[in-house]
């Protein structure tokens, strides 16, 4: 079978909808030919990572850290070809955008990677997803090798459904880097140095590739249209509402709240928001209700958008309980390997759940602070640290329920269901009433 | 002109909190409750730096490292 490629490159969209853009709910139709219609054909960039510097474009799994930047580090990074990895793990519960595009539009993280790939020489490309993605990538990806689309082979590894599974070093020592979950400390070497086979390797997100893709079609100055000039371009977030889960694409600067589809009263009765996922933090309705989708200003307000979650936690719910889960759950979910964490962490989910779901006369504020400091920057990788903002921004954003159960205990909603989506959530229930 | 200056740093996944380190250098290192040193990690002044040697070589994990830093 063969398949006419059209030669026009097509008009770029002129709106905020650009990865998502032409796609409709129901069954996603993510076949070469939809791809290639919408999109138009994908043509060598020879100066890709100067365009890339030019578009501002930065880092959507969580880091917010420039694309160029890292590109050149890698291509600089030693004299062995190096290893390029999509990564769409994803580990984060409350996240579901990289497995949304993954679904809906792998074409467009596949152009993403394989310009990766050349602009780096890569020897090796490499799509690492869950398992629920692995079929929809194997297809596209099987398509693109019958019709001879791609000057690199690419291959596909199942990523593992934890946490971390996404961390970039525990990508590179997933694929065969160095031992363990979690690399070497000390900073010595790098992954962009060494990392899958002792290689150079770069480790970058599906959506950033999906931009990458965008940006290498339509340029930097296309790019720039829309967002402010140091908060350019769109993002995916995860919008996280009693109603369920819910993609959009925000124009980076523009309201937050708009950008997530919630009308001012709604989003002014909500107990909270939970910002960048489990090792985020917590802002008000008040304060949600001001922000720009801007990470400077949300790492302003105490939060971070990491990678574009955003939780909405209704009026009948617990917060207390809602975040003693989730401690317990990224307790769980630690490598396990330095002991501040695997101690501290335990510390505080336990604190956490004598507030929530205890008598009077809880564990006080002061003292899960404490906790918080001891396990702040001791890791080999930031998992303590983002569970430490979590929970001191939840403290402060809702310490009035803080206060109620410390004089009565738990509360009326204590028991209720919860919002934020854990594993194993009623097996530990049990665990906790039978304490 | 650059300087240099001498670090401490810990490795936190070789330390297993034996606490040799913050016996052979308590000007610069503590124990939290759980026995893993917190590090002063300042600039090393050159009085302690032999101290800091020792202790580096004296850490059964060889989780403490001195790291010479240009600033």
């Amino acid at each position: 079978m063969s398949l006419t490629l059209p030669n026009d490159a097509k008009t770029a969209p002129e709106t905020g909808r650009r990865l998502l853009h032409g796609l409709a709910g129901g069954t996603p139709d993510q076949s070469l030919e939809t791809h290639l219609e919408r999109w138009g054909e994908l043509r060598p960039r020879h100066h890709l990572i100067d365009e890339l510097d030019a578009s501002g474009l930065v880092g959507h799994g969580g880091a917010w850290f420039p694309v160029s930047t890292k590109w050149r580090a890698v291509a600089a990074g030693g004299r062995r070809r190096p290893v390029v990895v999509a990564n769409g793990a994803e580990g984060e519960p409350a996240s579901k955008k990289d497995a949304l595009l993954l679904a809906h539009a792998p074409h467009l993280v596949l152009d993403g990677l394989v310009l990766a790939g050349s602009a780096l020489r890569a020897q090796q490309a490499i799509v690492y997803v869950p398992r629920t993605s692995v079929e929809a990538v194997e297809a596209a990806v099987a398509e693109r090798r019958g019709h001879r689309l791609d000057p690199i082979a690419i291959e596909i590894a199942e990523s593992a459904d934890t946490f971390i599974s996404g961390q970039e070093s525990a990508v590179v020592n997933a694929l065969g880097g160095r031992r363990g979950a979690i690399p070497a400390f000390v900073g010595l070497t790098s992954i962009r140095e060494r990392g899958v086979g002792g290689r150079p390797t770069l480790v970058q997100n599906v959506e950033t590739l999906a931009h990458v893709a965008l940006i290498a079609r339509f340029g930097p100055k296309w790019f720039r249209q829309v967002g402010t000039p140091d908060n350019p371009g769109t993002m995916l977030l995860t919008v996280t509402r009693p109603d369920g889960p819910l993609i959009v694409e925000a124009v980076l600067g523009s309201s937050l709240r708009k950008a997530t589809g919630l009308r001012s009263e709604d989003a002014a009765r909500a107990r909270g928001f939970l910002l960048g996922g489990y090792g985020g933090g917590w802002v008000s309705p008040a304060t949600f209700g001001e922000l720009p989708v801007s990470e400077k200003a949300a790492r302003r307000a105490g939060a971070t958008l990491g990678a574009g979650v955003v939780a909405l936690l209704p009026p009948d719910v617990c917060p207390l309980a809602e975040m003693a889960d989730v401690v317990r759950y990224m307790e769980g979910q630690g490598a396990g390997q330095c002991g501040p964490c695997v101690h501290g962490l335990a510390e505080l989910a336990e604190a956490m759940e004598r507030l929530a779901y205890g008598g009077p006369s809880g564990p006080r504020v002061e003292r899960i602070g404490d906790i918080c400091n001891l396990v702040e920057g001791r890791g080999a990788c930031r998992h303590p640290d983002g569970v430490a903002r979590f929970v001191r921004t939840g403290l402060s954003v809702f310490s009035d329920e803080v206060t109620a159960h410390q004089r009565r205990g738990s509360c009326s909603q204590t028991h209720a269901a919860r919002v934020l989506p854990v594993a194993d959530r009623a097996a530990r229930r049990r665990l906790v009433s039978k304490a | 002109m650059s300087r240099w200056t001498l670090e401490l740093v810990v490795d936190p996944i070789a330390c297993d909190g034996r606490g040799v380190c913050a016996e052979m250098l308590p000007e610069r290192i503590e124990l939290d409750r759980w026995g893993y040193p917190i590090v002063d990690g300042g600039d090393m002044a050159p009085a302690l730096v032999d101290h800091a040697v020792r202790a580096v070589r004296a850490c059964p994990k060889q989780a403490l490292h001195l790291v010479e830093r240009r600033c």
